[in-house]
């Protein structure tokens, strides 16, 4: 497929009207993720899991959003920390979770990594490593393969980062190369106003993160990251953009992470102001009560919701509880695929 | 008709993007251009969707190698100079080099790396990186000598499931020719017997093979005997190779153009002290660059690497010991 040699436009005309269904859909991910992130706290706090666990409250809508705006099989979606929820709008499967944050030697990762640095990298879901920005560039390649092969017509890949990533070399190299290939790749950044404990004050100078999609000469879009319908409308028609052939867009979504870093970490440097403020809100919360004012469902059914995921994750738990780590002694200890070459 | 080093990488990337759709160019200066030292040449005009010049950007550019070897490619990434590759360290190790071992999903790329000292390089321009990347795990690392070798050993790194960091010598470029590529049947991860020898043994790689074989020729005119071991890829290292050489001589010098610190050459020894002590008849001896940078003027520079006249100063020290 050749790129268009249209300029991006800031708003392409026709945006999606946002479904109901699709809006359901997305809340439903944000419970599951929820839930079986409260479930992951207490498991931490119990020691029963080892290594870090990083949550994702409060930032449920965005990355909910985008999971469902994207489809298995087909896009590539490329989480980072805070994407619990996108994972499950996108598809993977509770266990592929608790069976990495339990260590079990069943999940993708067989014991190799741990916690949020998992995912199925032949299925359209790269695994992350730690060093942020990385996977611009990555999953870049993935789309540039399919121009190559001739399979990029309506495919999109995505991935997400923190206002704090936005800093590194990686970024800015990989979403300039996206932005030169023309490639259909989103980038949504959670402008969450703590990069771990740093203020986005020490941690770039302009107004917002959306001044710099004009400068990499891509579509911006800016939304309200509390808020689930307007989250999912902006990032449906960034997704949508993408799709169609303007490039890549960057979509900055601002809110407050509703919890530390890891943890490990009481997130005590956020004052109490800003969790009061408007963008202190639980996107959780805004989204039931949009979806119960707009008729889309009932006290009754979103009871139901969470008591559905509350048994799923129980289960993905149990299973997972169940299966053994990884034999050290039966570990292969190879990096490499091919006989020999290590 | 003779075919020089480069030559031999600009001739096996032609096959390679010939003989294979899913082998692509990528980096700096590499369509029209040619690349900074041509070894992509003409290529651009007959691929023009396989042959892309990429931003000045070399973490992005193997981040997004990673992506394209993931989707089922088989990407050729041209660092421009193997200095600035340390640009791109983050991508090369923790993403390419974790990939395989984390998600079994290998990662079939190779990065060209040219590396090495050229008088009036400079201290940017002429580094030699196979130390570092053979330290971490994941990577294979291929040195090449020989005109031969550097088409032979690109095609094999193309060709191969995992990342490979194929250093290349500026150095050879134009200046090692030969009558024609010939193959002596040799894989990659194996060792090469350049000369042979009974007094001592120098264990070297890439354009330091070529120095050591200057030496050996200077000593043999006093009746020393050296062996030569061209290793070929310093990862994996072809111990066998090294040992049944030492087990021969009973006397090692492990000779690098990188800097003294660590690296190739205390591997080799490191190894053979453990695995063939009682093969050794004398210390085994290093002899690297100096722990400076490179410097610039011809006359520094030529004296900051080692030479025949300091391999063979270090070769009578062994001797003599």
């Amino acid at each position: 497929m050749s790129s268009p040699s249209v300029p991006f436009p800031k708003d392409p005309a026709g945006g999606p009207t946002l479904d109901g269904d699709l809006i359901r859909t997305v809340y439903r991910s944000m419970i599951t993720a929820r839930t079986l992130e409260a479930k992951l706290s207490s498991l931490y706090k119990a020691g029963k899991i080892v290594g870090g666990v990083y949550l994702g409250t409060g930032q449920e809508a965005i990355s909910a959003s985008l999971g469902a705006s994207l489809k298995r099989g087909s896009d590539y979606f490329s989480p980072l920390i805070r994407d619990q929820a996108g994972r499950c709008a996108f598809g993977e499967e509770l266990l592929d979770a608790t069976r990495t944050y339990l260590g079990s030697v069943e999940g993708p990762m067989r014991g190799r990594d741990g916690n949020v640095h998992r995912g199925r990298p032949r299925e359209g879901m790269p695994a992350m490593i730690s060093h942020l920005g990385t996977a611009v560039s990555m999953v870049s390649g993935l789309l540039l393969a399919d121009r190559l092969k001739g399979t990029l017509d309506g495919k999109v890949g995505a991935t997400c980062l923190g206002d704090g990533a936005t800093s590194t070399g990686s970024f800015h190299e990989g979403l300039n190369l996206a932005a030169v290939e023309k490639l259909p790749l989103v980038v949504l950044v959670a402008d969450n106003q703590f990069a771990y404990s740093t203020p986005r004050a020490r941690q770039f100078a302009c107004e917002t993160l959306l001044e710099r999609a004009s400068g990499y000469g891509v579509g911006g879009t800016e939304v309200d990251g509390t808020d689930l319908k307007a989250s999912l409308a902006g990032i449906q028609q960034a997704v949508q953009s993408a799709r169609e052939g303007y490039g890549p867009q960057l979509v900055v979504a601002r809110l407050l992470r509703l919890c530390g870093h890891g943890e490990h970490d009481d997130a005590s440097y956020v004052p109490t102001e800003l969790r009061e403020s408007l963008m202190g809100r639980d996107c959780l919360a805004v989204g039931r009560a949009q979806i119960l004012e707009d008729g889309l469902s009932d006290e009754v059914e979103l009871l139901n919701w969470e008591q559905e995921a509350a048994e799923k994750v129980q289960e993905a738990v149990a299973i997972a509880q169940r299966e053994h780590g990884p034999d050290p002694y039966r570990e292969d200890w190879r990096a490499v695929s091919v006989e020999g070459m290590q | 008709m003779s075919i020089t080093y480069i030559d031999a990488i600009h001739q096996a990337q032609a096959e390679l993007l010939k003989d294979d759709e899913s082998v692509f160019l990528y980096g700096q200066d590499i369509g029209k251009f040619g690349g900074a030292f041509k070894a992509t040449k003409g290529f651009q005009e007959e691929y023009p969707d396989r042959v892309l010049d990429s931003p000045i950007s070399e973490d992005a550019m193997i981040g997004m190698a990673v992506g394209a070897a993931i989707n089922g490619m088989r990407p050729i990434v041209e660092m421009q100079f193997a200095d600035f590759s340390s640009v791109a360290f983050n991508q090369i190790v923790n993403q390419a080099g974790t990939h395989f071992y984390r998600t079994g999903v290998p990662i079939p790329i190779t990065v060209r790396m040219p590396c090495g000292g050229t008088p009036g390089s400079g201290p940017f321009h002429s580094q030699m990186v196979e130390s570092i990347y053979s330290h971490y795990p994941g990577l294979v690392v291929a040195t090449p000598a020989t005109v031969s070798d550097a088409y032979y050993l690109l095609k094999e790194a193309a060709q191969l499931d995992d990342p490979v960091i194929f250093c290349e010598h500026k150095f050879l470029y134009r200046w090692l020719k030969s009558q024609a590529i010939e193959s002596d049947e040799l894989s990659l991860g194996q060792a090469r017997l350049t000369r042979t020898g009974k007094h001592a043994t120098v264990v070297t790689y890439s354009a330091m093979v070529h120095e050591a074989v200057r030496a050996a020729d200077r000593l043999a005119e006093e009746g020393w005997q050296i062996e030569v071991v061209d290793l070929r890829t310093v990862k994996p290292l072809d111990m066998d190779t090294v040992i049944a050489s030492v087990a021969r001589t009973g006397r090692l010098l492990a000779l690098g153009e990188g800097f003294p610190w660590g690296g190739v050459t205390s591997e080799v020894i490191s190894r053979v002290v453990a695995e063939g002590f009682h093969l050794l008849d004398a210390p085994p001896l290093r002899l690297n660059a100096k722990d400076t940078p490179i410097p610039y003027h011809p006359d520094l520079w030529a004296a900051h690497r080692p030479t025949p006249e300091s391999i063979v100063e270090k070769l009578r020290e062994l001797l003599s010991l």
